[in-house]
């Protein structure tokens, strides 16, 4: 090798390991942003985990059913008086949610519970989850054709503010109440949504 | 003392009864209209069945407060003279044994015909489930029913 080439070849492998230096950081960096993608999926995977928890309480469950007929009691038994579900969710001619069901709870025993707007999910959009996985739960949840077409800013304000949805954790005398208090159930919803709303594989 | 007006059999009716008070025995003890009977007094018979707005309550478990300024109508309110559908259907089918729950199982008829005049033997079925007859006469309520949809028809 001449000397005039020395210079050149130190140069080329100067340019080559800084290169790969280079190279070395963006690969670190990328697998940084992976890195922190995975930890969200997992927290909002987790946080949905703890969502479920409380859908498939019987409080919510029953009446998030498929077919015609709302499930009653902590053990889900078939609803008193062969109840159907109706077009519109609030039950068949004569035979509507709101003919028993009041805006509050009854103090009698075996009284029916009360809350305001009793009813269930409409005939189109029944959002049931009945006997589904965590995951498929989690993405029938976010799908607007079957959750009625509702985005997850809407579904949030569903699990925050429906009254309806509080009942849950005022079930009256008789009846369990979710896994979570209602603010738990509200925070895990909110991180799993802020996660990107993940959904288990 | 607070005042609840609501309209009764079309006549409008104002009353001081404590507003969480059922409206069965408002009807009953207030109003005088003691055809609509107390049967289990939490929702799971259908004795007290009455028309709000359309639909067929429970009004042993219906706080006054609810009514306020709607329609009820109690099985007297069906006709004075015996001529709606329904009345005369139970009457041509012989309905009644004991009679206690019929009040009931014509008001929840009254609000399932008016919704649905030709009503199948499930329809009828479905609406009427929620009254109970200790006598049994079940099959000869959907016959009234039936009778009723034909005598609206040609009433």
């Amino acid at each position: 090798m001449s000397r005039a080439r020395i210079p050149s070849a130190i140069a080329a492998a100067a340019v080559t390991v800084v290169g790969l230096l280079l190279e070395s950081r963006l690969k670190a960096d990328s697998s940084l942003g992976a890195a922190e993608n995975t930890a969200d999926n997992t927290a909002g995977v987790s946080a949905f985990r703890d969502v479920a928890s409380v859908l498939t309480s019987p409080r919510c469950l029953n009446c998030h059913i498929p077919g015609e007929s709302p499930l009653q009691g902590d053990e889900g038994r078939p609803h008193n008086m062969n109840v159907k579900r109706g077009e519109d969710g609030r039950g068949s001619p004569a035979m509507r949610c709101t003919n028993c069901h009041q805006s509050t709870n009854s103090d009698l025993a075996h009284a029916p519970p009360g809350a305001p707007d009793w009813r269930l999910p409409d005939a189109k959009t029944p959002l049931a989850w009945h006997g589904l996985s965590t995951g498929d739960l989690c993405r029938t949840l976010k799908d607007p054709t079957k959750n009625g077409n509702r985005d997850l800013t809407a579904l949030g304000e569903h699990v925050t503010s429906d009254k309806f949805v509080n009942w849950a954790w005022n079930p009256g005398v008789g009846r369990s109440t979710p896994p979570l208090s209602h603010q738990q159930f509200v925070d895990k919803f909110t991180q799993w949504t802020n996660s990107g709303a993940p959904c288990q594989r | 003392m607070q005042r609840t007006e609501l309209i009764v059999n079309g006549e409008r009716k104002v009353t001081d009864v404590d507003p969480s008070t059922p409206l069965l025995w408002v009807l009953r003890d207030t109003f005088g209209l003691t055809g609509t009977k107390f049967g289990c007094g939490i929702a799971q018979c259908g004795a007290c069945t009455v028309n709000l707005e359309g639909d067929a309550i429970r009004s042993c478990v219906t706080p006054l407060s609810r009514t306020a300024g709607k329609r009820v109508t109690t099985v007297e309110g069906l006709s004075k003279d015996g001529s709606h559908p329904v009345q005369r259907a139970w009457l041509s089918e012989q309905v009644p044994q004991c009679g206690y729950c019929q009040p009931g199982q014509m008001m929840s008829a009254s609000v399932l015909l008016a919704r649905n005049p030709r009503p199948t033997d499930a329809d009828i079925d479905d609406a009427m489930s929620g009254n109970i007859c200790r006598c049994g006469t079940y099959q000869r309520i959907r016959s009234a029913i039936h009778r009723a949809t034909q005598l609206a028809k040609h009433k």
